[in-house]
């Protein structure tokens, strides 16, 4: 775990390369969770300041996206898609299967730290689901066979 | 050997990255040199990943590939087991109108050179050469209208923009494509991002605006790469700055949403682009004359921005003389869900659903037969087999209780229960709902509680979902609370015997 100067510190330092752009907020809160794979609470109060907004309104526009992080995630992030083209093709089935490998349900994480499941409403694979994204890797046809070599995969 | 094998998602999603390593480990072995170039999709998904092999003859296909089919690309090419043929006499490509994606699965998407070849920056060319009202005049004769589902025509948008008085003006492009069974702002961005940006060069023309921004969903991180890196090649190569040195100036840059859905609704859009929470915006004032900070903007989608270079390239006249009624060009159908062939297939309006459904995506693939099709995304209606013989077209969908949206259709096989899929609209639509109108944010959640007392047999919950769905179509502020009892609606009266099981079962 950083220290809080060592998180200011950075924070700071990705500041300095978002000076001048218009409507910065989102681009530097997606550079502070690549950096640190969550936002840190201390990190709010700094990019608040250099805002000239709220702490409540930095807070309130984290919290709004459903990609920025409270916490840091599992080692792994298993994200499947629970939009209907998926589920025209056995999306939910799929799901189930994971759940129930995994012993998680939507947004929790594994208690050895190893995989964060999440549900994603679509990846634009319409055409070949059901749809899977894994640290970023795009998988499609996925099916329960597919889930268990996945999730064997990670760890 | 020059081979094609494509970057694009639903590609790689197939495995055509470990594909594009055997091939080169393979070339090397054998000593054959190769060249790769990861190209756009042509839109048959069923068949990615496709490789075409450039031949004397032309492009010949090859997919659906996997790793122990490369080794045979380098021997007799007639005798290979995944042969298709000439892509180009491919009949789902052979029977489709490429206006729009001419180029897409053609080129490759971070060649100028290729995308020159093929007639790009002809249209700007031409644009470069007319005052600002012609341009307008021009994207109004073409019959274009908003693809984002809102049918808005676009030259009217571009003129309430360009004769606004301001310091400063935007184009920006709406890429947060988050309906289901919607993929042609992703495949365009991926396999011809210089379209996009040729199509917002000329908005800016046309409008006096010198800046733009390309608003991408995060869940697409192909397109948000191919985008940037074209950005700044068209940036390095003159297209971009001052505009193919003709003193004209404009420049763009990428953003990347967070993984909200009501995004996509541009008010909403452009408070995320200002750093603020994506909460939708009354209108008046509209974005044509209060947009991003507060100044005149141009909220496109990727497909009617995209379609502004061949329109100028061939002419408002050759682009409107396709279609049907008021619907005037061509349309990027995508079609996926349960079905044999899902993919893009670019065609001019005025396909009915069921020449869609039955004939070009092949039916269903489990081949059980189909039961609904949802066309327009997760706020698009339900359409039974009944209803098949509608054209496509915004104004013969709307009569239909419909919506084409951004002409995504997913097809379902009889297995479908539509109380559950009219359960998960509104599920769907809590989740996603931004919170600043009641009858979206309470109703989308009383919604699910209700069709969960018809689950149970408690019928006169229905006359009460049926009212609520009057007040968060009449009430809310956006197409998110607005729209989303068209799914609901739809799957109750196309689908009554769905919402009746639990009463035969306690007879």
């Amino acid at each position: 775990m950083l220290d809080s100067a060592t998180t200011v510190a950075r924070v700071e330092d990705i500041l300095s390369h978002h000076q001048g752009m218009e409507g910065a907020l989102l681009p530097i809160l997606h550079a502070i969770q690549a950096e640190f794979g969550h936002v840190p609470q201390v990190a709010l109060p700094v990019v608040a300041k250099a805002l000239n907004i709220s702490g409540a309104e930095a807070h309130g526009v984290m919290s709004f996206y459903h990609d920025f992080r409270e916490a840091p995630a599992g080692r792994h992030v298993l994200k499947l898609c629970r939009a209907e083209a998926c589920q025209a093709v056995g999306a939910d089935r799929v799901a189930a299967h994971a759940r129930k490998v995994l012993g998680l349900d939507w947004h929790e994480t594994s208690k050895d730290g190893a995989v964060t499941l999440e549900p994603i409403f679509c990846l634009g694979l319409c055409a070949c689901g059901p749809a899977a994204i894994v640290d970023g890797k795009l998988v499609g046809r996925v099916d329960e066979a597919k889930i268990d070599a996945l999730i064997g995969a990670l760890s | 050997m020059k081979i094609y094998l494509p970057l694009d998602s639903a590609a790689v999603a197939l495995g055509a990255d470990e594909i594009a390593e055997a091939i080169l480990s393979q070339a090397q072995a054998r000593g054959v040199s190769v060249d790769l170039v990861r190209n756009g999709s042509r839109g048959m998904v069923w068949l990615e990943p496709l490789v075409e092999v450039v031949t004397e003859a032309g492009r010949l296909a090859f997919g659906p590939m996997t790793l122990a089919d490369v080794p045979a690309l380098f021997g007799d090419l007639s005798e290979h087991p995944k042969a298709l043929g000439l892509t180009e006499d491919l009949p789902w490509l052979r029977t489709q109108t490429r206006l729009t994606f001419a180029r897409v699965g053609v080129i490759d998407p971070h060649s100028l050179a290729d995308y020159e070849a093929q007639g790009g920056l002809a249209g700007l060319r031409r644009a470069l050469t007319m005052d600002r009202a012609a341009i307008v005049a021009e994207v109004t004769a073409s019959g274009l209208r908003g693809r984002g589902g809102a049918g808005f025509p676009t030259g009217i948008k571009w003129k309430t923009v360009s004769e606004a008085k301001a310091d400063r003006k935007y184009i920006v492009c709406n890429a947060d494509e988050g309906d289901s069974a919607t993929f042609a702002d992703r495949m365009l961005m991926e396999g011809d991002p210089f379209t996009l940006i040729e199509g917002m060069v000329i908005a800016g023309l046309a409008c006096g605006a010198t800046k733009g921004f390309v608003y991408i969903r995060s869940e697409y991180p192909v397109a948000v790469r191919v985008m940037q890196e074209a950005i700044a090649i068209a940036r390095a190569e003159g297209v971009l700055g001052n505009v193919l040195g003709s003193g004209q100036i404009f420049d763009m840059e990428v953003r990347v949403g967070a993984g909200a859905y009501v995004c996509g609704e541009e008010t909403s859009l452009l408070n995320s682009l200002e750093g603020k929470r994506g909460v939708v915006r009354a209108k008046p004032p509209l974005p044509a004359l209060q947009g991003f900070m507060g100044k005149p903007t141009v909220v496109n989608n990727v497909i009617s921005l995209a379609s502004i270079p061949v329109i100028f390239e061939k002419g408002a006249e050759l682009y409107k003389s396709f279609g049907l009624g008021r619907s005037r060009g061509t349309i990027p159908l995508q079609i996926a869900g349960n079905v044999k062939h899902g993919g893009l297939y670019e065609i001019a309006f005025g396909l009915t659903l069921g020449e869609i459904v039955d004939g070009i995506a092949g039916g269903t693939a489990s081949g059980c037969p189909v039961k609904a099709v949802q066309v327009g995304g997760p706020l698009g209606a339900y359409f039974p087999r009944s209803l098949f013989g509608t054209p496509f077209g915004y104004e013969e969908f709307a009569g239909k209780d419909g919506l084409i949206g951004h002409a995504g259709l997913t097809v379902f096989d009889d297995s479908a229960d539509m109380l559950a899929q009219a359960r998960f609209a509104m599920e769907f639509c809590a989740i996603e709902s931004c919170g600043k109108c009641t009858p979206c944010r309470i109703g989308a959640v009383r919604g699910v509680e209700t069709v969960d007392r018809i689950a149970k047999g408690d019928a006169s919950a229905i006359p009460l979902l049926t009212d609520l769905c009057a007040t968060m179509k009449a009430g809310s502020l956006c197409a998110l609370g607005g729209f989303t009892p068209y799914p609901v609606l739809s799957a109750l009266t196309h689908f009554p015997d769905d919402f009746n099981r639990m009463k035969e079962a306690a007879e």
